[in-house]
């Protein structure tokens, strides 16, 4: 388990030193100038250079990258050139509000979409699964954009049981939770409604039917435990979407977390952000992914870890 | 509507009177304020947006200011000031008991300090080209000297700047935000952060940054004008999109919208009696426009550029954008001192149009490029300019891009053919026709990484632009305006633009505020002028 562990560790810090590697790139290569930017429209020229130099932005690529690189190791990402503050002090600030719209979207994906999977899976073919269905089509094809601004007039302004956008009480967390959960719960309910008819015509269950198992244990107990283990692996992955769904769900509902801060550093061309938001994103999607497959063997007992190496 | 549209240049003349007679204003009270962006700065030396630009007004102050409402220069901090005759020296008294927000008085050190601190390379201020006139800025700036020989403390109520040049522009770079006086305490104590923990002696204080989610201002009760700000509390909620924040109005959970009416409800949100008193429109100094780059063939030819700009109907324009502006026809906005009034500029013309590209050589038209700003509405605009060369036989291609990418493109020789400004358009730093000259149309701006998109350098020009900027004596003023007047018309003869329109401002605020509609379309304090502005009723 140790080595498993610390194998995948490794793998992921190579991983993060790779994005890290092709986003500096990508940034090193835009046309657009961090210095001129920073310097405004009144600049001279040798202002311009001035500053390029102060930023070393005027060292070779490879100078700058390992001095990122060396700092970086060290845990400093670096001064934000629009802000001046450290990126680690924003992005420290600007985390805890999208860890927290994530949690909240995976409560609402697998609540609302286990249910409907299961309910679907009960009456195959019936009027409830065919609504339910559609209801995840929709679910699954909605902009988020969308979806959010909808929420916000029926249940903020027409309504008037949540705040209009805002963060800081769990009213304020409903309805962008929500949004972003509503895609997964879209999926999640067309997933876990093919699960549960292939569980439920499997052998076993019909093996607790015959024991004389109520309905409701073989459908729970029996069938859903089996069922719903893919879609636990699923959730890590999730996490992934959930970094690009929040950069729309933040903007649309004022919720400062690092989606929103990235948006902005793009359009400022603010480096030092981009790159640490990145990374904190990389991390994030890495952790999840390690946490999907470690939550795996304890679910399903088939599972087994392999380190790396035994591949 | 007519009534309540108001343009800077009728304020400044007609202000004085109405302003005198108003009703005293409510005192007190809170509002929330909403913007999309958070704010990057609130240092006066970096901050250099459209967010934080008012913010940072009402945090500090200057030794000049103009008078709310109006772009009429007035004493600020300091409480006189004096031009020597031959306008090289400039002495300011600073005013007694105006007192940092720490609660130190401001004194001539801080002046000086302050200058300094913005020019000093170190600080990377984006504002630091403002102060070039002042002598000794360029030995500092290159290290050769640890002070600015050009700014003198005469005693603590006495700053005395020396020029190297008579600037008759030196009175607003005074008083730009990048001018503005800080404590050299609290700078040093909050080191590169101070943009997060500003100390200033403006009329407002920050009392609570939340990152990402809020900023507060209270009121600075030392503040050095008898009972301003008219508020007590503002807070800034940052993060919410210009639609979501138009919901919050209507619902009462925010007074007003920072960032204006999002184009998709301008329409229903204009036509709608409800918010017949919410909505204010005002006039605003920024000129939006298509540069010809005349270095680039065959924008080298008088003609085609003429051609060009009696080829494109900006009447249809205007409309496009749900008529939020009016259109132009000479690169000054109406509202800045220097715009003619009687100045024609080339009529939309095809017919002529495509006589001048014959008187080119160019009767089978050409191909060229379109750079644009790839944000709605601009793609849109340039596709009604494409449209409209095509009759003429003008066959633009369009390239849509980010807006840090056109700007690049535009800085780079012979790389852009054709640029439209829209989104990145001139907006003045100060309400002085010599701000839209010198860095979009004059040989300085004609560099690499330069805002002159056209390329276009006219000696003659230059030199009368220099002459009419050292008229400095304030009873010249008209004679150097007419001067200004005449540079622009010239301009026009050889058209390196495509003047298309001024952006009208509407901003929408909800029933609880009231006051004076000047403080909302302030032309210094975009978007609004948080000091003045107050509750309705008395």
């Amino acid at each position: 388990m140790i080595r498993y562990l610390l194998g995948r560790l490794g793998q992921a810090a190579l991983l993060l030193v790779g994005v890290s590697f092709i986003t500096f790139v990508l940034l090193y290569i835009l046309p657009a100038d961090p210095a001129r930017q920073l310097a405004g429209r009144s600049a001279t020229p040798e202002t311009v250079e001035a500053i390029r130099v102060q930023l070393g932005l005027d060292r070779p690529f490879h100078e700058q990258y390992t001095r990122y690189l060396g700092n970086l190791v060290q845990g400093d990402l670096g001064r934000s050139y629009a802000q001046k503050t450290e990126v680690t002090e924003v992005v420290a600030a600007r985390l805890p509000p999208t860890l927290l719209l994530m949690a909240g979207a995976i409560v609402v994906e697998l609540a609302i979409g286990l249910t409907i999977g299961v309910l679907a899976a009960l009456r195959p073919g019936s009027r409830f699964d065919h609504g339910a269905m559609i209801l995840s089509f929709v679910g699954v094809s909605t902009p988020q954009f969308v979806a959010g601004i909808l929420m916000l007039y029926v249940f903020s302004v027409q309504l008037d049981w949540f705040p209009v956008g805002g963060y800081g009480t769990w009213r304020h967390l409903v309805l962008p939770a929500l949004t972003l959960g509503l895609l997964g719960a879209g999926w999640y309910s067309r997933m876990m409604r093919s699960a549960m008819l292939d569980v439920m015509a499997r052998d076993f269950v019909r093996t607790a039917r015959a024991k004389g198992v109520s309905e409701w244990r073989v459908v729970l107990v029996h069938a859903f435990r089996n069922a719903v283990l893919p879609i636990v692996a699923m959730i890590g992955i999730d996490i992934g979407l959930f970094m690009s769904g929040a950069v729309i769900v933040e903007s649309v509902f004022g919720w400062p977390g690092i989606g929103q801060l990235a948006w902005q550093a793009i359009q400022q061309v603010d480096i030092p952000i981009i790159m640490g938001v990145t990374l904190v994103a990389a991390v994030a999607i890495v952790l999840g992914n390690l946490l999907a497959d470690l939550v795996a063997p304890f679910m399903d007992p088939r599972v087994r870890l392999r380190t790396p190496t035994n591949r | 509507m007519k009534r309540r549209v108001l343009l800077a240049a009728l304020m400044a003349a007609s202000l004085i009177g109405p302003m005198a007679q108003a009703q005293t204003p409510k005192q007190g009270g809170s509002i929330v304020v909403t913007y999309k962006d958070d704010i990057v700065t609130l240092d006066p030396a970096i901050g250099y947006d459209w967010v934080n630009w008012s913010m940072i007004k009402s945090l500090f102050s200057r030794l000049m200011e103009y008078k709310p409402g109006t772009a009429e220069l007035v004493p600020g901090l300091a409480e006189s000031y004096d031009i020597s005759k031959d306008g090289l020296t400039y002495t300011f008294k600073l005013r007694k008991g105006a007192k940092f927000h720490n609660g130190r008085e401001v004194v001539a050190q801080d002046v000086k300090y302050s200058l300094e601190r913005t020019i000093n390379p170190k600080t990377e201020s984006p504002g630091a080209g403002f102060f070039d006139s002042i002598s000794g800025t360029d030995a500092f700036k290159k290290g050769k000297a640890k002070e600015i020989k050009g700014i003198t403390v005469v005693d603590p109520g006495t700053v005395k700047f020396t020029l190297t040049r008579p600037d008759a522009t030196f009175l607003h770079a005074i008083a730009i935000n990048f001018a503005s006086v800080v404590p050299k305490e609290a700078v040093d104590a909050a080191g590169k952060d101070f943009g997060k923990k500003p100390v200033g002696s403006g009329a407002f204080m920050l009392a609570e940054w939340k990152l990402g989610q809020q900023l507060v201002f209270k009121r600075n009760p030392d503040y050095y004008v008898p009972g301003v700000p008219r508020l007590d509390q503002i807070t800034f909620q940052v993060g919410l999109e210009p639609m979501t924040a138009i919901l919050k109005i209507e619902k009462g959970e925010a007074d007003f919208a920072g960032d204006g009416i999002p184009p998709a409800k301008f329409l229903q949100i204009r036509n709608d009696p409800k918010y017949k008193d919410s909505i204010i429109e005002g006039g605003q100094l920024q000129t939006g426009y298509v540069t010809m780059n005349v270095q680039m063939k065959p924008f080298d030819k008088v003609e085609v550029r003429q051609a060009v700009n009696m080829a494109i109907d900006k009447q249809r324009i205007v409309k496009i954008i749900n008529n939020r502006a009016v259109p132009a026809n000479q690169p000054l906005p109406p509202s800045m001192p220097g715009y003619d009034k009687n100045y024609q500029g080339y009529a939309y013309d095809p017919a002529k149009a495509k006589e001048l590209l014959k008187q080119a050589g160019l009767e089978k038209g050409f191909k060229t490029t379109l750079y644009v700003y790839n944000v709605d509405p601009n793609p849109r605009i340039a596709q009604a300019i494409q449209e409209d060369l095509k009759k003429v036989g003008i066959d633009a291609q369009i390239k849509a891009l980010a807006q840090a990418n056109v700007i690049a493109a535009g800085g780079k020789a012979k790389t852009a053919p054709m640029i439209w400004s829209g989104g990145m358009a001139w907006i003045a730093d100060f309400p002085d026709p010599s701000n839209f000259y010198g860095p979009i149309l004059g040989c300085a701006g004609a560099t690499p990484g330069g805002w002159n998109w056209s390329w276009y350098c006219n000696k003659e020009l230059d030199a009368r632009a220099a002459k009419a900027d050292a008229l400095s004596d304030p009873s010249k003023a008209a004679e150097r305006e007419e001067m200004w007047r005449g540079i622009f018309t010239d301009i026009m003869k050889d058209a390196p633009w495509v003047p298309i329109f001024n952006e009208q401002r509407f901003i929408m605020h909800s029933k609880r505020l009231g006051g004076n509609d000047a403080y909302y379309v302030d032309p210094v304090r975009i978007p609004i002028n948080y000091d003045y502005i107050h509750l309705s009723g008395n």
